[in-house]
């Protein structure tokens, strides 16, 4: 006899949820913590100094704007291809989890070019220039392994994960769920991030 | 079917890499962090046997291992700082966390709930498998130029930023058993919620499985803020940046060349918001293992089921919001300082009460002594010598003078080594005929204990003494100050009660490995004639534990007191 793990696909009927739900809330919640600390460290480090730099006159405002448009949409695009497989629509769970891929690829590609413009600076730009510079590298820089871990969860999904469509349909529709519940709060984090560090 | 063929017929055919080495049942993995985690104790009490002949006899060289060390056969200064580094590190972090969490929770949560594995078995050999490459990366620092990481286990900056390359890979290493503690807790508290056997409610839960979720929900979300300390504190040291770097810093007679602008006690916060927490991680699994224990050989139910576990939860809820006490001394103020007293002092309420309700379940009881009762008997005293020393050093007007003396030591060793570690090897003994089928030897557990219960009550109790009269805990040589030189005696009895501590884990870790084949066999799969899941499993347990599922008819710990009877959870039938 082999090991059976119940509630994989099926929602326990006390706590309503599968297993990996309740994984990924609870490894969510430690992720708020992680990036609430970082958030905190910036506030004392801001506070703790007279001459704290405005985001708006160091960074590009511009771009980052961009960066935010593009992963507000590609939360919809991870909604809608959930949505599409509870359609039943394989064909359609494909395009829109491309499109999330797209999006994140731009977003990173983006960054790269926020972050090339500060390293080719004269003199260059780095963590050592300042605290702001370096709570800004450390944060965007954090948030950018996230959307990294990110592209490469969704592009097994979309990939070779697919083929549990065939066998096990609910609980792949589960991975896409649990997927896009961390593509969203790495998106929140970026909001909270974007008026924090460009902005203010 | 004899307990052996069953576990056998239970099992695939693997390969030996697939069963013991990279192995997804959690029972193999408990019993690897086990092993493990009992490596690193004995590695990290023997660095502090030579901390121990250094303070013992100053400048004195080393018996036998002094010339392998330093060139005069004595430890030096910076040698002693790092040992004391990686003592307190490598028993925390690569010690008795794993053992009580990876070891114990591992092993116990899934049998306790009735599960046939943990909800998922794949991430649980990761988080064993990253826990031990960040062991291997701690002890690698020991071959960095310039010796292993030695700003203390707090790493406090400026002198954990500026010091030797160590530290970083210090840095590394915590973050990979930060990784492995979060993969962990996920495991267990989904494991303990969702795969509850039939009948088995929240509040039929064996006080150990609360004890080991109340931790994990610790570990999930105190540690992330030390992840992201010392993600700033590697940028710092790597990159340059000035976290915790002042302005106008000064090193070595030098300006510093760091931008500045940082705030060192910031460190001090975020290292504090985890390592607050991490003392109920240290304790709460001891709880949970003692309730257990202390119900089994009283023969009683536990007294207050209900108040223990609402103690348990609101202890874990304001381990968050004491962690400032730890730094009374960094010049706070007053309104925080007022904060943190008030909330220090009704955090020791749910502890008392827990080892007041384990006291209340003696009362009245038909008690059988034997060596896992001997040491849970002796947590409960230890602990409460360990908390309640701990409520001086809570309020500002005594801490100021107590703070960083060998009076803290002598707190959070007592909280640790005689309740923790004894309550630790409690459980050992305890669970030992449910892991082997065997079990341990009787006598040597007694040796053992009366020998351990003696010294370590010789090692920590003239902490107290010496701390008083100001003695400060990180000397290298304390004969060079009066105050110092006026307790320097104490220090040869602590040394040698040390050693004579070491001796006495000699019987237990060969009556460990020698019972696991030559140990009594067990009468039967209960053989304490407990009343939790674990027991209605066979011993050992096969893969899939309860090879037909087991169901829960009524709460743990339903001794009758009068009639000396027990109905486990598992036994449909009222004894």
């Amino acid at each position: 006899m082999s090991v059976v793990i119940p509630y994989v696909d099926k929602p326990h009927p006390v706590t309503g949820v599968t297993n990996a739900k309740l994984g990924v809330w609870l490894f969510l919640a430690s992720e708020v913590m992680l990036f609430g600390a970082l958030f905190s460290a910036l506030i004392t480090l801001r506070l703790g100094v007279n001459d704290w730099p405005h985001g708006y006159d160091r960074l590009n405002v511009p771009l980052a704007t961009l960066n935010t448009v593009v992963l507000i949409f590609s939360s919809v695009t991870v909604v809608m291809s959930w949505a599409a497989l509870k359609m039943n629509n394989l064909k359609q769970f494909k395009t829109y989890m491309s499109l999330t891929l797209l999006m994140s690829v731009i977003f990173l590609v983006v960054k790269a070019i926020e972050y090339n413009s500060k390293f080719s600076h004269v003199p260059p730009i780095t963590p050592a220039t300042s605290n702001f510079y370096a709570i800004y590298f450390v944060i965007t820089g954090l948030h950018g392994l996230h959307i990294i871990g990110g592209i490469i969860v969704n592009a097994y999904l979309l990939g070779p994960g697919s083929r549990m469509w065939k066998t096990e349909p609910e609980r792949f529709t589960g991975r896409i769920e649990c997927a896009g519940l961390y593509w969203h709060f790495v998106d929140l984090v970026w909001i909270f991030l974007f008026p924090i560090l460009y902005l203010l | 079917m004899t307990q052996a063929e069953h576990s056998h017929a239970g099992h695939h055919e693997m390969p030996f890499w697939r069963k013991y080495i990279f192995s997804t049942d959690h029972k193999v993995i408990g019993l690897q962090y086990g092993i493990t985690a009992t490596f690193f104790l004995l590695f990290g009490f023997l660095l502090m046997i030579l901390m121990r002949w250094q303070l013992a006899y100053p400048g004195v060289e080393i018996p036998l291992i002094g010339k392998a060390l330093t060139e005069t056969g004595a430890l030096t200064p910076e040698l002693y700082n790092a040992l004391g580094a990686m003592h307190g590190t490598i028993m925390i972090f690569l010690g008795v966390v794993p053992m009580g969490v990876g070891a114990f929770g591992n092993y116990l949560v899934p049998l306790q709930v009735g599960a046939q594995d943990m909800a998922f078995p794949k991430l649980n050999m990761m988080s064993y498998w990253v826990y031990f490459v960040g062991g291997v990366v701690m002890m690698s620092s020991f071959l960095m130029p310039g010796g292993a990481a030695a700003s203390g286990w707090t790493s406090y900056p400026p002198l954990s930023v500026t010091a030797p390359n160590a530290q970083s890979v210090w840095l590394l290493a915590m973050v990979f058993l930060i990784t492995s503690s979060l993969l962990g807790s996920v495991n267990t508290i989904v494991t303990a919620i969702q795969l509850r056997a039939k009948g088995l409610s929240f509040m039929r839960w064996p006080i150990h499985v609360w004890a080991q979720v109340a931790t994990a929900f610790l570990l999930l979300l105190a540690f992330p803020p030390l992840e992201g300390a010392a993600v700033l504190q590697l940028s710092d040291r790597v990159f340059g940046s000035s976290f915790f770097l002042p302005s106008g810093l000064y090193i070595d007679g030098a300006k510093s060349t760091a931008a500045g602008g940082g705030n060192p006690l910031l460190w001090q916060h975020l290292f504090w918001f985890l390592a607050h927490p991490e003392v109920y991680v240290l304790i709460l699994p001891a709880v949970g293992v003692i309730s257990e224990i202390i119900s089994t050989f009283a023969r009683k139910p536990l007294y207050g089921y209900k108040t223990m576990v609402y103690s348990i939860i609101f202890l874990g809820f304001m381990s968050f919001i004491v962690w400032a006490h730890h730094m009374f001394m960094t010049g706070m103020g007053v309104t925080l300082s007022s904060f943190f007293q008030a909330t220090t002092m009704i955090i020791s309420i749910p502890s008392v009460i827990i080892l007041t309700t384990l006291l209340l379940t003696l009362w009245g009881a038909s008690i059988r002594f034997t060596v896992p009762m001997l040491f849970s008997l002796a947590f409960l005293p230890m602990f409460a010598i360990g908390g309640l020393t701990g409520l001086p050093l809570g309020l500002t007007a005594s801490d100021i003078h107590l703070h960083d003396t060998y009076y803290v030591i002598g707190h959070f060793h007592y909280v640790v080594a005689p309740g923790t570690l004894f309550a630790l090897m409690a459980g050992v003994y305890f669970w030992y005929p449910k892991i082997t089928g065997r079990y341990m030897n009787e006598f040597l557990g007694k040796v053992h204990f009366w020998v351990s219960f003696v010294a370590i009550n010789c090692v920590f109790m003239p902490m107290f003494l010496m701390g008083s009269k100001g003695v400060s805990r990180r000397l290298y040589d304390q004969t060079g100050y009066s105050h110092g030189a006026a307790t320097q005696s104490w220090n040869v009895v602590m040394s040698t009660a040390a050693f004579v501590l070491l001796l006495a884990q000699i019987p237990f870790l060969y009556n460990m490995f020698t019972s696991w084949k030559t140990g009594k066999k067990v009468e039967n799969d209960n053989p304490w004639g407990a009343t939790t899941l674990e027991w209605a499993a066979s011993s050992p347990p096969p893969h899939e534990n309860f090879p037909t599922p087991v169901e829960v008819y009524r709460e743990p710990y339903s001794y009758s007191p009068s009639s000396r009877k027990v109905s486990p959870q598992f036994s449909q039938q009222e004894a």
